[in-house]
Formats: C-alpha cells, structure tokens, sequence
C-alpha cells in the first residue's frame, strides 16, 4: 500500500480543504487589492468591485444564473435564513396572501430552524417527513402544496446521507400554486450540476467552503424574472441591491467565484472519479466487515458521500478508535450533540442505528491509497469494538454492502 | 509610483501578521463544529482567536459572538435584545434603520447627554442606547462613560459601535453591554467580526441553525478571516498612534494654512489620532475626490456603502452643518501609512484647491 499522510481527511460534508488554486486566486487580494469594494471613488475600491463582479459572474454560471441573481452573504446558513425569513417576511409585509411553508424533515438544521422562527412570527409550517430511501414524497409535496402556500424549501442534496431530491419536480409542484422553490444546495453545488432555469428554482443557497473555497462567503441565488422579492435580514449600507448590507468581503467573494469556476470545470470527471472511490472503499470494507448498511438511495446520491450503519459498534467509539482517520457521525454543527440524527430517524432509523452510524465524505484531494488505508484501518477499529461489545455480528459477510 | 492610500477608515490594507494567520487557518482542513483531530485543530485556532479578540476589547472569551462583520454584529445587537432603541444621529446607517428619533448631537458630533437623558425618562419601557466610540467620518470620540453611567443609572443597556475606535483608543467603549467590532477596519480580512456579548445580557440569534457561537449566531464560523481579525486586533497594541496624530495634525494644518476658510470637522472635540475630516465651503467633495484619485491618491467623501452614490454626509447634518455636507472630505491613516502620505496629501490640496478656487 502506497504511504498516505495522516490524519486522512474523510469529512468532506462538513467542510472542504482549500484548493490551492482558488487561493492562488485570492492571494493578490489578500496582500495587495484590501479597497473596499464600495469605495467607488478611488482605484482600488473600484479594483476590489471589478474583482466582487467578475466572481458574481462565475458563480452564476456554475448554476445557470445571471450575475445580477446573485447575492453574496457571510455562508449557506445565512443564505438559508435570508430566502426564507425573507420570502416570508415580504409577503407578509407587502401581500398578506400567502402564509405557509412547506419543507422537508431532513433538511439542514438551519433550514428547519428558520422554519420554526417564522412559525413564532405567526406563519404556518409543514414539515413533510421523506421516503425511506431519503427522497422527497412528490405525492405528499403536492398534497401540501396548496395556494395558500407562499415557499416550498428542499435541498438540493442532504448533508449526512448524500441523496438527491427531484428538484425540477418539486419546483413545478411549486410553480403550479403559484409559491416560490428554495434549495439549499451547499452539498450539491459544485457536485453536481445545477441549473435554475431548467429546474425552474427561485432561490437557491451556496456555500463557499462545501465546494473547496473559502470560510464566510456563500451566495443566494434570487431569481430576476419573475423576480422573487426578499425582505433583508440586516440593514445598513444597503449593499448587495439592499438585500444583504455589509462590506462585502472582496478577497473572499474572489475566492468563491474562483471556486465555482473551477468546480463548474472538473464536476463531471470528479464525481466519476469519486463516485468509483466509493465503490472501492464500500467493496473493500464489505469484504473485511459484516453487519454494515448503506443508509438513503443507492443510486441518487451525492458521488463522495457514505452513511453507514455499522450494526453493533457505536458511532463515537468507532471514532475515537482511528484517531488516523477524520470523519464524522453526522452533520459538523452538531456533531457534539447527543440526540440522534432528525436525518437517520426520518428515513426510519432507530436511535440505537442512528448511534451506530458514521458519514464519509470523499473529496476532490481523497486518492485510492487514502481509501484503502481508511477501509483496513476502519475493519481493525470495528473488529477491536466488536470484539470489546459482544452479541454483534462477527462474521463475514460481504454481500450486506451494496456497493 | 505607488499609490497613497489614506481610506484606512472604510477599510485597511490586511496587516502582514493577519495574512500569516489566515494563511495558517487556510491550511487547516475541518470545520470547527467537527469532533475529529482536523476539526479540534480549526477549534483551537477559533479560540485562540476569541481569546486575543477578548483581549482587544477588554471582554471574557465566552462574550465573544464571532459574525460576518459589524453591520450584521450591530443588527444582531439591535434586534437580538428586543428593546426599545435610541440612537444617536451621527451613527452608522445599519443602526440608524433600526431606531426611530435619534438622541441629537452638538456642533462637535458628540452626543447631548441632556437630551439622551430627557429620552431615557419619557418611557418606561426598557431601552437600550446605541452609541458609537469614535465616528467614522470625523472620528469624534463619544464621551462613552458618560453615557454608560447614565444608562445605568435608567435600567438602560449600551450597545456601542467600536469598530473605529477599537485598537485606535483604549477609550471607556470597553464599558459597554454590546460592542461591536470589525476585523477588516484593524487590519484583519473582510468577513469577519464580532459582538461583544457581555455575561447576564439576553440576547435572541437572528440566524438560526447550527447552534454555533454559544447558540448566538449560527453558521460555520469563517476561520481564516477570525484569525486574520485576532491577528490584526493583536497586532494594534504596537501601532504608533503618536506618529499618525503627527501626520494627521501636519496636514490639518497644511490645509488650513493653504485655505484658512476649511472647516475641520469635530476639530474641537476629542478625536481619533488617524482621522481628519475637512470641508472647504466652495470645494465640491466628489470633484476633489476624483482630483485626488487622479494624483494616486485615495480618500473619501460619502459613506463607503452602496456603491458608486455619493450621498451627502449625515453626520455633517446632524452636527448642523448642512452647508458642508457635500464638501467634508475625509483622510483616514492607519497602520500602512508614511509621513510622506501625508505630504502628499498635502501637495495635492494646494494644487487642486489652488486650481478649483481660480
């Protein structure tokens, strides 16, 4: 086996390292171009806006948007709070026709809690539960779908199980009683392609670190025609066309234009090449451990994500196990807490299975010597838990893994 | 030639210590929410941040709220506590949208204590005061303890805009129950600031989700930029405030003996070492903007907000000098700056002064 440094990086739902050529795109603005981009009256106020623009412009076209649709904002969480509670409050403060939202019980916990927020302002909420598979029920979608309905939310691809939700379908369910479609696409932007004019999406969130750019920027999408109108979440300076004020942080936005850029260029090859990685690492660990199940849909899925019920072995000791590998047991913001995953129990995990649970997430740096390391190192770790909990699962079995 | 940059208020060059901090960040891969030995190095390098962020501001580490910046840290701070607001009408525009008549302010910026008084007792409903250390036009510095005592002394709490003054005056803003702070003003990168939190102050997150932040502001937590922020705070303590308030005053009074009718604005009230604000009557502020540009040389007029508009200055207005608001021109020192900055601007306002009175 080829020699791989360690700790090898295995996470990469919750974050993606920097590529070195996005930094290289930032780098002159680190250290010469520091104007602020609103400072239209001297050059290099008007360099950083020139750059703001050009980045705009490559994150629209990694999502079939023009630039003017693009609102930059501090990340996905914000971007997500920002389309609902601005949907919302809007349609509240300008038409007061509308005063349901409906979204999904596995969405992001951001999603679900601005959801909850606008439910204490006095709007209504459906939180539709989702297949076993970890799909989106269209038959239920449409039956909740109604043209009291002012926002229908659901990603673009789930954040602990990688699967994909039919989002043109749920966009006309949408479009058809006349309410907005919002996906949180933080994973599936620059994993796979996204269009919002073929899907017919009205919002739509990014995040600059999920896709080997920068910490603290994300984007929203706003659709212009028809236009979805937000209500801001701040006030201020009244950057951003009013919808988000704040400096906006040049260096970082550069680096998420660049990071779109070049996920737009290598999408299809990576998730190929990914998608081949995981085939390695589940026939592998299948051969070497029994008892082991691929949570969500088998075939719609995020290419680099696994979530694997390991039956017998839980989740954390598993983890502290191989200090050499970095994973996780579920999404990062709460991956210190004790209650089981909302994702893993509504696809119909129990919480003794959702404890039992670790998510892999192969990125564009994974190579096949890290994967082989990971699939001996994580066979030793559950064998040693195995061995210490008795009453599990033992013998091999490789047919359990479908790979 | 290289250009002379005297913007320092609207956003300052990033500091080199800042740039090997966001660059150490940059290389660690997890995310700081993660349980992993990646995720436990991003923690580390976060709380080390907050610690020297702390420091800057005279806080406990756990009173820090890491944000995106001070305009979403001040509307954090406005709508986070649920009361009712007054503030001061020289402040930044992402407070003044909050609040509703602003306390008025005397001829030099500075808040009148007696009115905020008067506006403290006519309700009895629980009132938080909004003032700003230092003014990021003129950079009048508030009599901040003042305030405070009298808030107090109203069952009121203080929020107070820092983000010029801190690392710029050691000042009495430390006081206050809610300081906002910015990273890219010190020095820092663009995208990251901070609330000021104090213990014992109730405060409501605007953005909900994964519990980040002590539950206060949710959303991965920008590293590199909160480590450039750190960086840049800790790096304030060896700037050379004496020599910027040299060069600061060298060229106030180089403008003034060129054209006695200036008017410096704040001139007589307590004020940030780096910043001057000067208006000549018959000198439109945009034209000379553009004047000096042309010389390499960047200052401002309006407000570095939305872009390209030049508003004219609401705080010349609220200091009851209207009549300057589309003439108060703005140089702003900082870390970066040279004594030969400030001869430059000083050349170049006798030419283009000299040029436009003709």
């Amino acid at each position: 086996m080829a020699a791989v440094a360690t700790p090898v990086y295995l996470d990469c739902h919750a974050t993606t390292p920097l590529d070195g050529r996005v930094l290289a795109a930032m780098r002159p603005w680190l250290e010469e171009g520091f104007g602020n981009p609103h400072s239209g009256e001297h050059a290099f106020g008007r360099r950083a806006a020139a750059a703001a623009d050009e980045a705009r412009a490559q994150t629209a076209a990694l999502i079939g948007a023009t630039a003017r649709e693009i609102v930059f904002t501090s990340g996905a969480t914000e971007s997500n709070n920002l389309a609902i509670k601005g949907a919302a409050r809007f349609e509240r403060r300008h038409r007061q026709r509308r005063d349901k939202i409906v979204t999904l019980a596995s969405e992001h916990k951001c999603v679900l809690e601005s959801v909850r927020d606008l439910e204490r302002e006095g709007f209504r909420a459906v939180v539709l539960p989702v297949l076993k598979s970890g799909k989106a029920d269209l038959a239920a979608l449409e039956r909740a779908i109604d043209d009291k309905t002012l926002l229908v939310s659901a990603m673009a691809a789930n954040n602990e199980i990688g699967v994909l939700h039919p989002l043109a379908a749920i966009a006309a369910l949408a479009r058809a009683k006349g309410a907005l479609f919002h996906s949180d696409a933080a994973q599936a932007g620059g994993r796979i392609p996204l269009d919002v004019e073929a899907d017919g999406i009205d919002l739509m969130s990014l995040s600059g670190h999920k896709l080997y750019g920068p910490k603290g920027i994300g984007a929203l999408y706003v659709r212009h025609r028809p236009r979805a109108r937000l209500e801001p979440l701040f006030s201020g300076g009244g950057q951003e066309r009013g919808l988000r004020s704040g400096t906006l942080p040049a260096p970082l936005a550069v680096g998420l234009g660049a990071a779109c850029a070049l996920a737009g260029e290598v999408l299809v090859e990576e998730a190929a090449r990914l998608s081949g990685l995981r085939h390695r690492f589940l026939q592998g660990l299948g051969e070497r451990a029994a008892g082991l199940t691929l949570n969500g849909d088998a075939s719609d899925r995020l290419a680099g994500n696994i979530s694997l019920t390991v039956a017998g072995v839980e989740a954390a000791a598993l983890m502290a196990e191989v200090p050499e590998l970095a994973f996780s047991t579920g999404s990062a913001c709460t991956s210190a807490e004790i209650q089981p995953s909302w994702v893993l129990t509504a696809i119909g995990l129990s919480a003794a299975e959702a404890a039992s649970t670790i998510r892999i997430g192969l990125g564009r740096f994974t190579t096949a010597a890290e994967v082989d390391f990971a699939v001996c190192r994580l066979a030793a770790a559950i064998a040693r838990c195995r061995h210490r909990a008795p009453g599990a699962p033992a013998a091999v079995d490789a047919a359990a893994v479908p790979a | 030639m290289a250009r002379v940059y005297l913007d320092h208020n609207a956003s300052a060059p990033v500091r080199p210590e800042a740039r090997a901090a966001a660059a150490e960040a940059m290389a660690v891969a997890g995310n700081a929410s993660s349980v992993h030995g990646d995720g436990r190095r991003a923690r580390a390098l976060l709380e080390d941040a907050r610690d020297k962020v702390a420091a800057l501001a005279g806080a406990l580490p756990r009173e820090v709220v890491f944000t995106s910046g001070a305009t979403e840290a001040n509307n954090l701070a406005l709508a986070g506590c649920g009361r009712r607001l007054l503030a001061s009408a020289v402040e930044h525009p992402s407070v003044l949208a909050a609040a509703g008549s602003p306390i008025p302010v005397d001829g030099e910026g500075l808040i009148d204590l007696a009115a905020l008084e008067r506006l403290l007792g006519e309700d009895d409903a629980p009132a938080l005061v909004s003032a700003m250390a230092a003014n990021n036009e003129t950079g009048a510095i508030q009599p901040l303890g003042e305030i405070v005592a009298l808030a107090r002394r109203h069952g009121a709490l203080v929020h107070c805009d820092a983000v010029q003054a801190a690392g710029r005056s050691a000042g009495p803003w430390r006081e206050a129950d809610l300081i906002s702070l910015s990273g890219h003003k010190l020095g820092g990168l663009q995208g990251a600031g901070a609330l000021i939190v104090r213990d014992g102050v109730a405060l409501d997150a605007c953005q909900r989700g994964g519990g980040q932040e002590l539950g206060r502001r949710a959303g991965t937590e920008p590293l590199p930029a909160i480590a450039a922020f750190a960086a840049a705070a800790a790096a304030t303590a060896a700037d050379d405030l004496d020599a910027l308030a040299r060069w600061r005053d060298g060229l106030q009074d180089a403008i003034l003996a060129a054209a006695p009718e200036t008017v410096v604005l704040a001139g007589a009230a307590p004020r940030l070492a780096n910043t001057l604000c000067a208006a000549h009557p018959a000198l439109d502020a945009e034209t000379m903007v553009i004047a000096f540009d042309l010389a390499g040389i960047s200052i401002s007029a309006g407000a570095a907000c939305s872009s390209g508009k030049m508003a004219p200055s609401h705080v010349a207005i609220a200091m009851g000098r209207g009549d300057l608001a589309r003439c108060a021109l703005r140089f702003r020192f900082g870390w970066s700056s040279r004594a030969s900055d400030a001869a430059a601007a000083a050349v170049c306002w006798r030419k283009v002064s000299a040029r436009r009175a003709a």
